[in-house]
């Protein structure tokens, strides 16, 4: 029983060796790589995690760059912007990269943590791996919160302003601490400058050390796949699960396929609507910071605009802090409300089914919301879709319970 | 030769290491949380600033910035003085009884030292956009002037104060001044010299 992967990994001896007898470079090769197994039915939705591995690797490289020549000071930001824009060869790509980049990795997040909902991946034994999965998207958050204050535009600017104010509402401390999170007694170029350090060092090492902690268990424990079931309970007597396949060369292969058909949108983006019709970067934000007055319209990006649709819908400062960060939080606790017995959608019956269908709508109509002015229909609408978010999840306990579930299959099956 | 071991003896001072170094890196924080406060030079900044009102017309107002923020000086004359009572049953807190949005010199109808003049910030209470002066009557029925804001929908009547069923929960602040002649307002100090 020749194994494929034993030829692949680098003969013993000389140099190998010498690293080997160091550092345990073979052994985490094959740990990681060559010999981890992932069941062999995985579809296309299994491609958005290594997708958000890209982007991060495009984030880190283009923001490397863009720091050579940005300038995080409140008089010469906007105006260092324009620079890479103009002046620095190639700017105008680098920094177009990096805005569309931060969208399309809320996308290829957001698309990720559905594929988790879809096939129950964060079900036991892979609560810990979705938990370190939230804490990588809270730190995105504030990746990308941070972030958008440096270009110093008037969205930059009042969009801070209103989400530091929420801290506001927190009683007792909530002032002062506002006033440590702005260094000033309002958003200044002491402001700046330190979410300047927070986004080019504190948040990107956070980023990369959670994201391998999440690797680190995802291998522990090996991924989930799209029939929910555990493929290590059938393994062949090479100990090799029979419906795995390993990690390289055969998921890789099939991964670079996706991340070039990813690519390829990815550089329509850039290329052709990298502002996305003022989705990706607002128009607002084409005019310097004025600190005297607010644009007509405020709406953060489109990725943060569910939340804020929440939040707007509440007629009460504090009661709408509260309710946007639960919205945040409460997927955090997805492995526990989930009582079904089954994982996969496959498997489980019509009200999860339906249950999960109303989340997505409600989710995409609030982000949707969430850019709209502030309208009383549009309020109205806003309060009936947060029920339903809420309801996701706060009931999730009593229908997945007494959903009817379709018995699973013990090995992996292919649909059509 | 483990038997010797006094584990007991050996716990009190593995706990009693990590506790004392756990207070020292509590106070090793210290400065660098110390830092992220309001910096000597922002402090400075945010001095008070003196502000000449001698020829600010009746109804005309103007903005200042005092700490990176707006400030409203309203000259408002004996119209609309007059349209302050019509909107209090509409208010949330009329009589300004809530505590630290204004000196207690401001605690009337008027919101302010003089009658005429209101020096209110130009920071909405709600998530602190900048409200708008809409100072003329209507076109709504019960819009008897003053200022809005244009992110979330807050109202505020012609004395900063809070219109009820919109998010801002407080009236607008007014911020410690005083008047160092009749025609000079000092903001950021009610008392002392700037």
């Amino acid at each position: 029983m020749a194994r494929i992967e034993s030829e692949i990994g680098v003969p013993k001896g000389g140099f190998m060796k010498w690293i080997d007898d160091r550092f345990p470079l073979t052994e985490t090769m094959q740990y990681h790589i060559t010999q981890y197994y992932a069941s062999k039915n995985f579809n296309w939705w299994y491609l958005f995690g290594v997708l958000a591995m890209v982007v991060l690797m495009i984030q880190l490289f283009t923001g490397i760059f863009l720091t050579m020549n940005y300038k995080p000071s409140a008089d010469e930001a906007f105006a260092s912007v324009e620079y890479i824009m103009r002046d620095v060869e190639w700017g105008w790509l680098i920094r177009y990269m990096h805005s569309t980049g931060a969208s399309f990795f809320f996308i290829v997040v957001y698309l990720h943590m559905f594929r988790a909902m879809l096939y129950g991946s964060y079900k036991k034994p892979r609560e810990l791996i979705w938990i370190i999965g939230m804490m990588i998207f809270f730190a995105l958050f504030a990746e990308a919160f941070s972030g958008y204050l440096l270009p110093w535009g008037q969205m930059s600017y009042w969009g801070a302003q209103v989400i530091i104010s929420l801290f506001g509402a927190i009683p007792a401390i909530g002032e002062t601490l506002v006033e440590y999170i702005r260094g000033d007694y309002s958003i200044s170029d002491i402001t700046l400058n330190r979410f300047f350090a927070l986004h080019v060092i504190l948040i990107p090492i956070a980023l990369i050390a959670l994201v391998f902690v999440h690797i680190v268990a995802l291998h522990h424990v090996g991924s989930n796949n799209p029939d929910g079931v555990e493929i290590k309970d059938h393994k062949g007597p090479d100990g090799i699960p029979l419906d795995g396949v390993a990690f390289h060369p055969y998921h890789t292969t099939k991964d670079l396929v996706g991340i070039i058909v990813f690519l390829m949108l990815f550089c329509a983006v850039v290329f052709f609507a990298p502002d996305m019709g003022g989705y990706f970067l607002e128009h607002a934000n084409f005019e310097a910071a004025n600190t005297m007055a607010t644009p007509e319209h405020i709406a953060p990006v489109w990725y943060f605009t569910p939340f804020y649709a929440i939040l707007r819908a509440v007629p009460d400062k504090l009661w709408g802090a509260i309710l946007m960060a639960s919205a945040v939080l409460l997927p955090l606790f997805l492995p526990w409300l989930d009582r079904s017995r089954v994982r996969s959608i496959r498997y489980r019956g019509w009200i999860y089914r339906l249950a999960l269908t109303l989340f997505v709508i409600s989710f995409a109509t609030l982000g949707w919301l969430g850019m709209q002015p502030v309208d009383s229909i549009y309020v109205i609408m806003s309060r009936i879709f947060s029920v339903v978010y809420f309801g996701f999840f706060l009931l999730m306990p009593y229908y997945t319970a007494i959903d009817k579930t379709k018995p699973v299959p013990d090995r992996v099956v292919y649909h059509g | 030769m483990t038997d010797d071991v006094d584990q007991k003896r050996r716990h009190f001072l593995t706990v009693a290491t990590a506790v004392t170094g756990g207070v020292g890196i509590a106070f090793a924080m210290y400065p660098f949380l110390a830092s992220l406060k309001p910096s000597a030079r922002a402090q400075a900044l945010g001095a008070p600033v003196e502000v000449p009102v001698g020829t600010l017309e009746p109804g005309e107002m103007i903005r200042v910035m005092w700490r990176g923020r707006v400030v409203f000086i309203l000259r408002r004359n004996e119209e609309m003085l007059s349209r302050l009572p019509l909107s209090t049953d509409l208010l949330v807190d009329p009589d300004s009884a809530k505590e630290d949005q204004q000196p207690e010199f401001a605690v009337n109808e008027y919101r302010s030292m003089k009658p005429e003049f209101l020096v209110v910030e130009g920071t909405c209470t709600h998530l602190g956009c900048a409200p708008i002066a809409q100072i003329d009557v209507g076109p709504a029925d019960d819009w008897f002037g003053g200022f809005f804001c244009p992110c979330h929908g807050s109202r505020f009547d012609l004395s900063g104060r809070v219109y009820k069923g919109v998010p801002a929960p407080d009236n607008l602040r007014v911020p410690p001044y005083r008047f160092i002649r009749e025609d000079l307002i000092m903001i950021g100090a009610d008392s002392g010299a700037a």
